[in-house]
């Protein structure tokens, strides 16, 4: 077949993405490669796009690579590996123009399932396969590290990076060392003999790694768990959030350990639902300790009840939701940020509550600790508002940071000492004037500083009351409370661009990478517009000024009903018509082409500014 | 009004425990609940109890669900730290309260539309994981805050106030909790506190999960004829198997008592259980004997009561999860921060 476009020509920038069947053991062989490209000092970016299945459906990994290190999506697909019959005509579909295919070529196909503009790699991995293997089940392992040893022949990836990451894996098991290092080498070799390497797409060492670090964002948080000094951890098993709940208990057995007795300076709890988790976390923060729950929007819905409860009594809680596909079951294994609404509002009656966006696994680690001190301080539930995005995927970070003379802030709390020498203690006293007031854990004192807590409406010493004059007194303290959250809350990041301008960006969370990819492209043909990333609800006044500040300004979510947008416009009296929606809600990551697009668009539209064309 | 103090005027003879403290010092507020109900011979049997075991009160966490029974944790132990949560959901509060401070004494109060219909599964999962604490039913048979609605402990057949026929089978919570992994298994009666205290005492220091179902008469909306719950009903319809004596540790032993007509227990702390029995051929021992009997008993129409089961050597979540002996609240920023050097480690198992 002569093929019609010439083949893309790029070294260390190209998207790979495998196409193969979940349960097969892909989704190891994919990270092996992915690795082992960050072993040449090249960043990548890998997303592994899974159904909610545990066999036999397709499942997807995608890997960026990107010297620059753009951590986002890119769209697009230069070299596809079609190992998944299933999905053949969507993966051959998806193919850029002058891309690549690598396919098993062991049973032929007509030529209609080809495409004349992309260049064909057939190996019979099958073949290959059946010719060294005997069991069913390695016959099917050792193909996907076949394929990843003929990869590193076409893609120039140096076999000992490879090797030595087969290596840190099996250490210790030497009976699968050396068969996986076995096979990726036959891979390599015959790719070597048989197939034209290397291709248009490679890799070359570089020096853009450094320090950074590979980490996905749910064992971050669960480490900023540990640094937070989180005891406590109730759960129930939820995608993408389970995944946070047992890096929690594997960090707490190496860290949490005591090294004379053995035992464990932490509690871990797989709760019978999410009712019982986030019971189990108010009941551990009223009695003194540090504790969490992670789940994500159908668990959310589910704790309404306790979540107001904890508002109104004022217990601390750090929850974690780790946004998914929505509403209802929706999409479980794919992307969104769309329970803003449901955390911010969360629970009947007049509810607010305090949300922290993390943009990526190191502020999940630090926002993750800081949770902590938040709850203890403001004595409210802090929502960490991660999504699967950042949640399970690996992501190439700067290394995780601690300062060793960080205190644990405790918030106000009344000690025995504080009750002995006769300060007066009101559970619900606000004598900062800040809307704080103390409490105190049970058990402290034999006759002061007892108090009953209740989900029903009290006095400013917690005693029962129905009248309505002490009813509001309490509500409008626990506004001012709101007000003061902000002071302790992490503050918006603006960045002006090189030259004054009338529209801005404002976005969020896992959207950072991609808009940041976006606003470089933006900038490059000319383009000028400011940015703001949120990163905690209640808002900080600078929000009000950006807008303030522009004509235009975009607000970039991932979810279809602009709910960053509506808390914009009804917590901040800004003119909502200013307020344009940048909306990408498919469950897949956003990427810059969509922003770069979706504004370039409006930007027309609008008229704003002259518009050269704007590039895919 | 539970906010109404009592007057804190004491009588100088007034009896005082080893703590110094009397009877007055395990009260709480005057309760607001209908005159001669059950729920409020519970308050006073549960404050004799802890008076009798010279606990410091302020040890003891209390907690509740919603509901009348859940209401009376105000009406007693005034200086212990007091949470009355949500609906059906005390068992999981109480579950976090216990994991963050093993030291302390949880006792939670519930009743029967809070732990046999909307809070049954929370109910369910404590005693799976043998969660430390007392947890007590104040079991009527009725929604009485709301009024008189049939509850899921109500007996098929038997009849509200207004004449409505109950048509579901009841939910057993001894069953339950038997079934469920419950290491101390009792059914009293809200009218018969010669029998409660002592089972509270037992409860108390036992070492795991204690559930106490008190059968307890609701006189606005359920102690007419027709019910099972009243105290009439509950009169003659009683069956104790065995009497208790609550002996707590290092009491010396002087009674006696006629060979096979005693069984003694000794618990984890020392304290001896020694039950004296009112059926020859009952033993607490033995789980599947107690359900079997229940089972018997119940379809005779009797209401059995008693220590029904108990295993003095149960473990508690504590233990099955291995924590130190330190209450979690506790612990020290050097214990439960690993530190910069740590995490430089980390960081580069990551590259």
């Amino acid at each position: 077949m002569k093929q019609t476009v010439a083949p893309i020509e790029r070294v260390n920038d190209f998207v790979v993405k495998f196409a193969n069947v979940n349960g097969s053991g892909s989704a190891s062989a994919n990270l092996l490669f992915a690795k082992s490209i960050l072993r040449m000092g090249i960043p990548v970016a890998p997303r592994n796009i899974f159904p909610s299945n545990i066999q036999g459906l397709p499942t997807w990994f995608e890997v960026r690579v990107n010297e620059n290190g753009w951590r986002g999506r890119r769209g697009g697909v230069d070299l596809m590996v079609a190992m998944n019959p299933q999905t053949w005509e969507q993966d051959v579909k998806e193919i850029e123009p002058g891309g690549y295919l690598f396919y098993d070529s062991t049973k032929p196909l007509p030529a209609a399932k080809f495409r004349d503009d992309i260049t064909i790699i057939g190996m019979p991995l099958t073949g290959i396969c059946n010719r060294e293997y005997t069991d069913a089940r390695q016959r099917q392992l050792f193909k996907n590290i076949i394929y990843v040893g003929a990869l590193s022949a076409l893609l120039e990836i140096e076999p000992e990076a490879i090797a030595e990451l087969i290596g840190e894996l099996y250490k210790g098991k030497e009976a699968l060392l050396k068969p996986n290092v076995q096979a990726m080498r036959m891979g390599r070799t015959y790719a070597q003999n048989e197939l034209d390497w290397p291709l248009g797409i490679r890799v070359k060492r570089a020096n853009a790694v450094g320090e950074k670090i590979f980490i996905e964002g749910n064992s971050a948080a669960a480490l900023g768990c540990v640094y937070g000094g989180a005891t406590v951890a109730a759960w129930y098993p939820i995608t993408p959030s389970s995944s946070l709940a047992e890096a929690f208990a594997r960090h707490c057995r190496r860290f949490r350990t005591d090294p004379a007795t053995g035992k464990a300076r932490y509690a871990i709890v797989q709760a019978e639902d999410e009712l019982a988790s986030i019971g189990i976390v108010i009941g551990a923060t009223w009695n003194g300790a540090r504790a969490f729950t992670c789940t994500s929007g159908p668990g959310i819905s589910l704790m309404q009840e306790f979540i107001g409860l904890a508002y109104f009594a004022e217990i601390p809680a750090v929850l974690f939701d780790i946004q998914r596909g929505s509403p209802s079951t929706g999409m479980p294994t794919r992307t969104q940020q769309a329970d803003l609404l449901s955390c911010a509002y969360a629970s009947h009656g007049d509810t607010k509550h305090v949300l922290i966006f993390p943009q990526d696994p190191k502020e999940a680690f630090e926002f993750a600790a800081l949770s902590f001190d938040l709850a203890d301080r403001l004595q409210t539930p802090i929502f960490v508002m991660m999504d699967l995005d950042i949640g399970m995927q690996d992501w190439l970070c700067e290394p995780l940071a601690w300062d060793d003379s960080r205190k644990l802030d405790r918030g106000k709390v009344m000690s025995y000492e504080d009750l002995e020498a006769g300060k007066d203690f009101g559970r619900y006293l606000d004598v900062d004037g800040d809307g704080i007031a103390y409490r105190t854990y049970p058990g402290t004192h034999p006759n002061r500083g007892s108090y009953f807590t209740r989900g029903s409406t009290k006095d400013r010493y917690a005693r029962y009351t129905e009248d309505g004059a002490t009813y509001v007194d309490n509500m409008q303290r626990l506004q001012r409370k709101f007000e003061t959250a902000k002071q302790y809350l992490p503050t918006p990041v603006r960045k002006d661009a090189a030259q004054k301008t009338r529209c801005g960006a404002i976005y969020f969370g896992s959207t950072a990478p991609a808009m940041e990819e976006a606003l470089a492209a933006l900038a490059g043909q000319g383009i000028h517009l400011d940015t703001l990333r949120i990163r905690a609800f209640p808002f900080h006044d600078e929000i009000a000024d950006f807008i303030a500040d522009h004509e235009q300004v975009y607000v970039v979510e991932q979810n279809r009903d602009a709910q960053m947008r509506m808390l914009l416009v009804n917590e901040l009296a800004v003119d909502a018509a200013k307020l344009i929606p940048v909306l990408h809600y498919d469950g897949t990551p956003i990427t810059a082409r969509f922003i770069l697009r979706e504004v370039g668009e409006k930007l027309a539209m609008f008229n704003v500014t002259p518009l050269r064309k704007v590039a895919p | 009004m539970t906010y109404l103090a009592k007057p804190r005027l004491h009588h100088p003879d007034l009896p005082k425990n080893k703590l110094g403290y009397t009877h007055r010092d395990y009260e709480g507020t005057v309760s607001t609940l209908c005159a001669g109900c059950g729920h409020d011979s519970i308050s006073g049997a549960i404050i004799q109890a802890f008076f009798e075991l010279d606990v410091p009160p302020h040890r003891v966490a209390k907690l509740s669900g919603i509901g009348c029974s859940s209401k009376t944790p105000t009406y007693f132990l005034g200086n212990s730290h007091g949470f009355n949560s949500v609906h059906g959901r005390m068992p999981s509060v109480l579950t976090g309260a216990n994991l963050a401070n093993r030291d302390l004494i949880y006792f939670g109060v519930s009743g029967d539309g809070d732990s046999a219909s909307i809070g049954l599964g929370q109910f369910a999962h404590l005693m799976r994981r043998g969660v430390n604490m007392v947890y007590i039913v104040e079991n009527n048979g009725v929604y009485g805050l709301t009024k008189g609605q049939f509850s899921a402990t109500a007996d098929k057949g038997s009849k509200a106030k207004r004449g409505a026929v109950n048509n579901d089978e009841p939910i057993d919570m001894v069953m339950l909790a038997l079934q469920l992994g419950a290491s101390f298994v009792a059914r009293s009666f809200s009218g018969d506190k010669e029998q409660l205290v002592p089972l509270i005492r037992a409860a108390i220091a036992h070492h795991g999960a204690a559930f106490i179902d008190v059968i307890s008469p609701c006189v606005a909306f359920n102690n007419h004829p027709g019910s099972t719950k009243s105290y009439d009903f509950v009169r003659e319809h009683n069956e104790a198997v065995n009497r208790l004596d609550f002996m707590p540790a290092k009491t010396e032993i002087t009674t006696e008592y006629a060979p096979g007509t005693l069984q003694e227990v000794v618990q984890h702390d020392g304290s001896v259980l020694r039950l004296r029995k009112l059926h020859e051929d009952y033993d607490a021992s033995d789980k599947a004997g107690a359900m079997n009997y229940l089972l018997q008993r119940q379809a005779a129409g009797e209401i059995v009561t008693g220590l029904l089961y108990l295993r003095p050597d149960a473990d508690d979540l504590h233990r099955l999860l291995n924590t130190v002996d330190v209450p979690l609240n506790q612990l020290s920023e050097k214990e439960l921060i690993p530190g910069a050097a740590a995490l430089e480690k980390f960081n580069a198992s990551l590259r």
